[in-house]
């Protein structure tokens, strides 16, 4: 029977050795990701109550990220919580303000091809860049995993979303996000699996691959795939993943059948994509970024799971060598994770974009939740690398958010309204 | 269950249900700001056993299952859409909340008398005459549901296996 790469991890989770798309079946769980917003602030009670133990604990990932820095008592309180729950539950693997989640998982090596993992946020799909079958759960069914280790999935379809040719300079993986989302609707992905192919994918680097995995939530899927290769072995191994552990991934065995059924196959030309630009309130109001008209923005924001990784700070340095925000125009810059805040800094990354201007914030999900400090005021318009601008999320209902790639943000940052990055760029020369 | 209908549109996210400014504050509080950005009146005038409806999509974004939660506050006794976003429909449905879809949510006016089974996946609208039929919810899940939730569930099935080892 012909399987795709979704059918075939969760066919391994499950204990068979193939399943049907719709099908229930109850996987068992390798992984099992919480965050300091929705984590052991809200199992453990639940786990009080229950009078039950995590049922391994060498499966468990904690991070802290939502509320950090913890500005006020109420903050302090939940991560505190997080610190204090990790060491009573014997949690060895515990990640405490050294990024955003989705980030820190990566690069410390923790997801591999073959996986089936969940995570306590709406962006745990990310794992699926790494050939793991990753989503997202709140916190009750999270405690129902640490309990038991299990979890009920309807077998998904496959989506296949094909991307041939190569990206046009001064385009990413975020560009590609929008405009599906835009083209498919957030409901697109129809709670199924989206599995991302082509000569395109292929050519991104992991943290590229991420940023189409993470934003498969936008696109309404349930996972977001793409199957492993070279790239994600080189990855991983400079993730501090040994030869041997590497072996015993079988690269070959975590890729679709050819001839397997697929709900659907999207075919794209890369190389014809336009910047995109999502305009208040949804992902889904995507557009080039040079039919918005002329939009002034006050704020530029580079931040979160999706925007401040290293890939993508050398987007926006790439875009602000040499140049600064225009004045009025207020640039942010939170990096993702700590480990990618020093190696932009090692390089010069960082340099640029501070000398452009840029406010360097804590690493951290920042205004990107809403959650503490920098939450946008009446009436102010942004331009953001985040995932999602509904209205009131970053701030007041009245702030307008809009959405793009840090190429984007950078040149919009620049420029003090919303542009084409590629003007930008042109002056440049080759990559 | 029977109750009154609270409409809203498509679309309805997380961050709408359970604005992140509040998210570090227990469910009581947050549920006073539920769907604020919306309709400001909502929380305050919403009375337990009514039926909040939606259209496509119901609760997309974040994972946070305040969002559910603040609902099932606030009384809701049950939730209908047109379709709901898979993370938010587990989350309902681990919190006991019944959450349907149906494909003719659309055709429900504010205010209506609903009389929602989830067992037998169906709505009457008392109000219209009505009748409405909605996917069904698997056997498992309306059991969980009908124990009010995973939480409880859980409690239950260790019990058992307590009292038989
Ligand atoms: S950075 Fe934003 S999207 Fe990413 S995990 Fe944090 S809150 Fe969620």
């Amino acid at each position: 029977m012909a399987l795709t790469l979704a059918q075939k991890l969760v066919a391994r989770a499950a204990g068979r050795d193939a399943v049907a798309p719709g099908e229930i079946v109850t996987c068992r769980v390798d992984l099992a990701m919480m965050h300091d917003s929705g984590g052991p602030r809200r199992v453990k009670p639940m786990l009080e109550q229950l009078g039950a133990k995590v049922w391994d604990p060498a499966k468990v990932v904690v991070v802290t990220d939502h509320y950090l820095p913890a500005t006020d008592a109420d903050s302090r309180r939940i991560v505190e919580i997080a610190r204090d729950w990790v060491k009573a539950a014997g949690v060895e693997r515990f990640y405490d303000g050294e990024g955003i989640c989705h980030v820190v998982l990566p690069e410390r090596g923790h997801l591999r091809p073959g996986m089936f993992a969940v995570g306590g946020d709406s962006h745990s799909p990310t794992g699926g860049a790494f050939g793991a079958y990753m989503f997202g759960i709140g916190a009750t069914e999270m405690l129902g995993v640490l309990v038991t280790g299990e979890i009920w999935l309807k077998v998904p379809h496959t989506i296949v979303i094909e991307l041939e040719g190569a990206l046009g300079d001064g385009l990413s993986a975020k560009d590609v996000m929008l405009f599906l989302i835009g083209r498919f609707g957030m409901d697109g992905g129809e709670y199924q699996a989206v599995e991302f192919r082509g000569a395109a994918v292929r050519g991104m680097p992991m943290q590229e691959r991420m940023t189409l995995a993470n934003m498969t939530a936008e696109l309404g899927g349930q996972a977001g795939l793409v199957a492993p290769d070279a790239t994600t072995r080189d990855y991983l191994g400079a993730a501090g993943v040994g030869e041997a552990e590497l072996d015993v991934v079988q690269f070959e065995r975590w890729q679709s059948d050819p001839e397997a059924p697929v709900l659907a196959h999207h075919r794209f030309d890369a190389g014809a994509l336009a910047p995109q630009v999502a305009a208040p309130d949804s992902p889904a109001n995507a557009a080039a970024a040079a039919d918005h008209g002329d939009v002034r923005i006050d704020i530029a924001y580079i931040g979160a799971c999706t925007g401040a990784k290293l890939a993508d700070l050398r987007m926006a340095a790439r875009v602000l060598e040499g140049r600064r925000a225009a004045s009025g125009v207020r640039l942010m810059v939170a990096p993702a994770s700590l480990r990618d805040q020093e190696l932009a800094r090692r390089e010069g990354t960082l340099g640029v974009l501070l000398d452009a201007g840029a406010e360097l914030l804590p690493i951290a999900c920042g205004a990107c939740a809403g959650y503490g400090a920098n939450r946008l005021a009446e009436n102010t318009v942004a331009i953001s690398t985040t995932a999602r601008n509904f209205k009131g999320r970053m701030g007041a209902p009245s702030s307008r958010v809009y959405l793009a790639s840090p190429y984007t943000v950078a040149a919009s940052a620049a420029a003090g309204r919303i542009c084409d990055p590629r003007e930008f760029l042109a002056s440049r020369g080759p990559r | 269950m029977t109750g009154r209908a609270w409409v809203f549109g498509d679309d309805i996210d997380t961050d709408a249900l359970a604005p992140g400014r509040y998210m570090k504050y227990a469910v009581d509080e947050i549920a006073k700001h539920c769907l604020e950005a919306i309709d400001p009146a909502f929380a305050a005038a919403v009375r337990p056993g009514d039926v909040v409806v939606g259209g496509r999509n119901f609760g997309l974004g974040s994972s946070r299952e305040q969002a559910a939660a603040a609902l099932r506050h606030l009384g809701v006794a049950a939730l209908v859409a047109e379709s709901f976003a898979g993370l938010f429909h587990r989350n309902a449905l681990n919190l006991g909340l019944p959450a349907l879809a149906c494909a003719d949510a659309k055709r429900i006016r504010p205010g209506d008398e609903l009389r929602v089974d989830p067992q037998a996946g169906r709505i009457e609208n008392r109000t219209t005459g009505e009748t409405l039929a909605c996917e069904p919810v698997p056997g498992f899940l309306l059991e969980m549901v009908r124990d009010g939730g995973l939480l409880p569930h859980l409690e239950k099935k260790l019990a058992r296996r307590k009292g038989t080892t």
